[in-house]
């Protein structure tokens, strides 16, 4: 019953968007075609059914996008010194962090981050372990690699997933 | 305020160039992936933004387009960077570790116990 | 004013677009070509949103919607079909 609230409520918000109006008979077009399409094409939309809808979830989930926000223009600037520098300082390789996380949407959008942040690329993901392309590797221990990469995401993530 | 606006799309696509530099510059698949991931996102996030400063009124569309960009940009990303891995697409010669393929060569032995 | 920087941007846009185009020819491997391919949809996707911003039509954008969700799974089909798995 939550996860058709969560689907019905993206595709209204969607739908309001695309057509840029309040116009009630609009509305209610769209909100006819949401409820069909979360009523019989998702049925087992399990993805967003971990999430937290609590105040704090919510202040969590608005830090979280500040803190992706300063971090992709950090990771931005970092590519454009080291694709001018005629040098080019790269130093790649496949580094191995472990995380925490249990639930799939929340590792959906860590894996997302970490392609988005400065130097790495998740590349595959076993069970606990992400397999990621580093272009400075700054230490090969499994630990050191995670405390560097993945703690500063893991612990909004957290809270917001439980 | 609109010269705000022009000036952001302006930085948005001197972001792309550096995309581009890069991808021509750098010397594997994976440094590649990862130029142009970053730099293609932050420029079309740019462009999008300095665009709803001009244009207040075109908000939802636009929204919808920047928040499409910033979420399939990763996933085409990393489905490429695995797909490359697994047909063996060679590495730089600067390469300095690859844990991945430590790891999958222990599964098979593990595998092959059982 | 604002007419002159949108025409520098969209020369930029147009001068990224071309540099792509050589890795594109250049290549060397398959995935190098799909990664051309998605920086300049991608690249598109500002080039048409400039476009209608200069003409003034917000019907374009849905173009840009579109095209951007037909670029996304075109790269995700073939890397499938490179991994052999489709």
């Amino acid at each position: 019953m939550k996860n058709f609230f969560i689907v019905f409520l993206i595709l209204m918000i969607v739908w309001v968007l695309l057509n840029n109006t309040f116009q009630p008979d609009i509305l209610l077009v769209g909100a006819v075609i949401a409820f069909f399409a979360s009523a019989f094409l998702c049925k087992r939309c399990e993805l967003f059914a971990d999430m937290n809808f609590t105040p704090k979830g919510i202040i969590y989930t608005i830090i979280f996008l500040g803190v992706f926000m300063i971090d992709l223009i950090k990771s931005n600037l970092d590519v454009t010194r080291r694709v001018l520098n005629p040098a080019l300082p790269i130093k790649p390789g496949i580094v191995e962090v472990k995380t925490k996380l249990k639930s799939k949407f929340a590792r959906m959008l860590l894996a997302n981050s970490i392609t988005l942040t400065p130097g790495t690329l998740t590349v595959d993901v076993k069970d606990d372990s992400f397999f990621i392309h580093w272009i400075d590797v700054k230490d090969e221990d499994v630990k050191v690699a995670s405390k560097e990469i993945v703690e500063k995401f893991e612990k909004y993530l957290e809270v917001i997933y439980g | 305020m609109e010269l705000l606006g022009a000036i952001v799309t302006l930085m948005g696509s001197l972001v792309l160039l550096v995309a581009s530099i890069g991808l021509l510059r750098m010397p594997d698949v994976y440094n590649r992936l990862q130029v142009g991931t970053k730099a293609t996102t932050l420029g079309t996030i740019l462009t999008l933004f300095g665009l709803l400063i001009l244009m207040p009124g075109w908000w939802g569309k636009l929204i919808l387009l920047i928040f499409f960009v910033m979420m399939t940009n990763p996933v085409s990303s990393h489905v490429l960077a695995r797909a490359s891995y697994f047909i063996k697409i060679p590495f730089t010669d600067r390469t300095v570790v690859d844990k991945l393929k430590v790891s999958s060569k222990a599964q098979k032995i593990e595998y092959e116990e059982k | 004013m604002v007419d002159t920087i949108l025409t520098v941007a969209v020369a930029i846009i147009l001068l990224s677009i071309g540099l792509t185009m050589i890795r594109f020819v250049k290549g060397k491997t398959s995935v190098d070509r799909v990664i051309a391919f998605d920086v300049m949809s991608i690249a598109s996707i500002a080039l048409i949103g400039i476009l209608a911003y200069v003409t003034q039509r917000i019907i374009y954008l849905d173009v840009a919607i579109v095209y951007g969700l037909l670029g996304f799974l075109a790269v995700i089909i073939i890397a499938k079909y490179l991994e052999k798995s489709l």
